[in-house]
């Protein structure tokens, strides 16, 4: 049963936006009817210390907290983070850092939460309009034009 | 007026377990909402005014305690807030208020935080249940914290008993899905004064009858979790039986799907003859608690033979993996995660200035709890002492009066805005009364919010929790008002030279000082603006 759980860990710097990401990752699997659990820790990471949010979904998930070595998938937002998180992955698992972009430019490294999010999504089976929805959802209106740019980047970018 | 649960279709929604806690006080109509902030409780207060209903910070927990038991004895619904170690600022109010009983309910939530992620210590506040008497239930995700809620608020006015909601940092902060509406709670009674003079006028003679009244309270209690509390038992296979609570019972799910569980919602008094049941038909039963052996102890003392978590695993939080590792015997060393980046004063934090100085200067510095205890890390390593909120000052004077002259001359109390309302005053008021020898320097570090929890309002900031102008504690005033003739106020990132003279001629003069650092936290000043300028137009 609990095979059929996606686990996602977003990790990178307080203030990256790593909890935003996690959020609409959260909130994309809700939006598709499956169970959902998000965990992470904050208070003091919103000075600027490592952050890293747990996503799990599927039909039923328990403990909210991704075992170590267990994830499916791991967003690094910041490469000196790569390797303090890189033990979360299961064998196998896939690791979508900065380096997804080739070089790409960002008009705002801001958004680069979401530039990864747009790698993650051609890796899992939602529909691309329910995390543009979920994107802008948790974003101002003056910064939408900028993050769906930054969604599409890493989008075209990943290998499929 | 009667509130009942909304007779509306069936919502779905993903939130956190402190989100559920102000959705489900909502939803029963809790009148009076107070608390002071602390990581990880500080969402349920905040949440709880977006959602229309009425919350006020208090200058700290005791006193938020004490204003919401005078809400219940006039027969509102109160919800009081708070992290582990504010419930020990609390516990005054809290171990009488267990035998004077309440009118309308009164539900406090402790946030405890086993691993520490934004505390001083790790304590298990589910002893302060059976220390005073007051029934407990332990949600395990944002459903549970949602629905025991409602739970708390039924049991707390059919018994008329305070009632603790103990959750844990992963409770709080997890999201997971809540359906409502839940749990029909029955409509609060009328809000006015009854005059109960044996019930709330706690003299000896009254409260001699209110113990035995809450002993036989509670016994009764015990009855009714046993036959109808929220107690989950999975039958699984009949060699193994867990006894878990809270957030441990998902990692046991996890780790061993096939194993029977016994996790009951309601912790104090706890249903000791169904655990007794679910233990005997199995050959060993194992409890998987975080921290303290609460289940394990209560059980034992009932005659329920249950195996204890080795010692090793009740340090930190524990997880599907470190459940694993208890239910196999294994006892080697745990991986240590490789260490990320650490926390730090953000770029052009007024608090730098302040700690380079009081490193330059060398001084013994008696710390407190707040951003600022950030200055204890690299590059600043200028805090000596740090025990809890306000002891800067009682530890400060303390080294002051028996260190040798030449060392008790360096000795500096700091402290922030926020901590200073929430426990310095009294320590204040010793500094004055009983001052060392040599005198002693206080610096009150004020930049204008309640920081290290997300920049909640205080009475030194002069606004209400949802940022509205009110009464305000002007420090300088205070500190002259209690007897202090040394006050200075200064902004310390204008001249960061002349701030350090202010602080170097405090410690020469042998004098009482209190110098008052006021510069808004860099994260705060945007939003102080905004509000300052909303509440101006509003007045004018």
């Amino acid at each position: 049963m609990h095979s059929k759980v996606t686990n996602v860990v977003v990790a990178g710097l307080g203030g990256q936006g790593v909890l935003k990401a996690s959020d609409i990752i959260a909130d994309v699997a809700f939006g598709a009817g499956l169970d959902v659990k998000k965990s992470e820790v904050h208070g003091m990471s919103q000075r600027g210390g490592s952050v890293a949010s747990d996503v799990r979904f599927g039909k039923l998930v328990f403990s909210p907290m991704v075992p170590e070595g267990e994830a499916d998938y791991l967003l690094v937002l910041e490469e000196t983070q790569v390797e303090v998180n890189r033990a979360m992955l299961k064998p196998g698992g896939v690791l979508i850092d900065p380096s997804a972009l080739h070089g790409h430019k960002l008009r705002s490294d801001k958004s680069i939460n979401v530039a990864l999010l747009g790698a993650l999504s051609r890796c899992l089976e939602f529909p691309e309009q329910a995390w543009i929805e979920a994107i802008l959802a948790h974003l101002a209106p003056k910064l939408h034009a900028l993050n769906r740019e930054s969604f599409q980047i890493g989008r075209s970018e990943w290998p499929c | 007026m009667a509130f009942l649960v909304p007779t509306v279709a069936s919502q779905r929604q993903i939130l956190s377990g402190d989100e559920a806690v102000a959705l489900a006080a909502r939803d029963a109509g809790v009148h009076f909402g107070t608390g002071y902030p602390g990581t990880p409780s500080t969402e349920i207060l905040e949440s709880f005014e977006t959602l229309g209903g009425h919350a006020q910070w208090a200058p700290n927990e005791k006193v938020a305690l004490e204003t919401a038991i005078g809400a219940s004895f006039a027969g509102a619904r109160a919800l009081v807030t708070m992290k582990h170690v504010g419930l020990n600022v609390a516990a005054d109010p809290l171990f009488t208020v267990a035998y004077t009983g309440v009118r309308g309910a009164l539900v406090i939530v402790s946030a405890d935080d086993p691993g520490m992620a934004s505390s001083q210590n790790e304590q298990d506040n589910r002893r302060f249940a059976v220390a005073a008497g007051i029934p407990m239930f332990e949600p395990a995700d944002s459903q549970e914290s949602y629905d025991f809620t409602l739970r708390a608020i039924e049991v707390s006015e059919r018994w008329q008993t305070p009632v603790l909601l103990r959750m844990t940092t992963r409770v709080c902060h997890s999201k997971t899905i809540v359906t409502t509406p839940g749990y029909a709670v029955p409509p609060a009674g009328p809000v006015e004064f009854v005059r109960d003079i044996p019930s709330h006028v706690m003299i000896p003679a009254y409260a001699r009858p209110a113990h035995r009244r809450l002993r036989a309270k509670l016994a009764e209690m015990a009855k009714w979790n046993d036959a109808e509390g929220p107690t989950i038992v999975i039958k699984g296979g009949s060699d193994i039986g867990i006894v878990t609570s809270g957030i441990s019972f998902q990692h046991v799910r996890e780790a061993c799907p096939e194993a029977s569980v016994f996790k009951p919602g309601m912790t104090y008094p706890l249903p000791l003859e169904k655990m007794r049941a679910f233990a005997e038909r199995l050959d060993h039963c194992l409890a998987i608690e975080e921290g303290d052996p609460y289940l394990v102890e209560s059980a034992r003392n009932a005659g329920i033979a249950i195996e204890d978590k080795p010692e090793a695993y009740r340090f930190g939080e524990l997880s599907v993996a470190r459940v694993r590792r208890i239910v196999n015997g294994d006892l080697s060393p745990e991986p240590k995660p490789l260490p990320g980046k650490p926390p730090a004063l953000c770029p052009g934090c007024p608090h730098r200035t302040v700690f380079n100085v009081l490193r330059h200067l060398d001084c013994i510095v008696s710390g407190d709890i707040g951003c600022y205890s950030l200055g204890v890390l690299p590059p600043f390593e200028a805090m000596d002492t740090l025990v809890c909120m306000g002891a800067s000052i009682g530890v400060g004077l303390g080294l002051r009066h028996v260190l040798p002259p030449e060392q008790a001359r360096r000795v500096v109390s700091v402290i922030g805005d926020s901590t200073f309302v929430h426990s310095g005053l009294t320590g204040l008021a010793e500094m004055v009364y009983n001052p060392p020898p040599g005198g002693h320097v206080l610096l009150i570090l004020d930049n204008g919010t309640t920081a290290m929890t997300g920049m909640q309002e205080h009475p030194g900031t002069g606004r209400t929790l949802d940022h509205h102008k009110t009464g305000k504690l002007v420090f300088e005033d205070l500190a002259r008002a209690m007897g202090i003739r040394n006050v200075h106020v200064m902004d310390p990132t204008l001249d960061p030279d002349a701030f350090e003279a202010l602080v170097k001629s405090c410690l020469d003069s042998g004098e009482l000082c209190v110098v008052i650092a006021r510069r808004d936290c860099l994260l705060a000043t945007a939003s102080i603006r905004q509000y300052e300028k909303c509440n101006a137009q509003q007045s004018n």
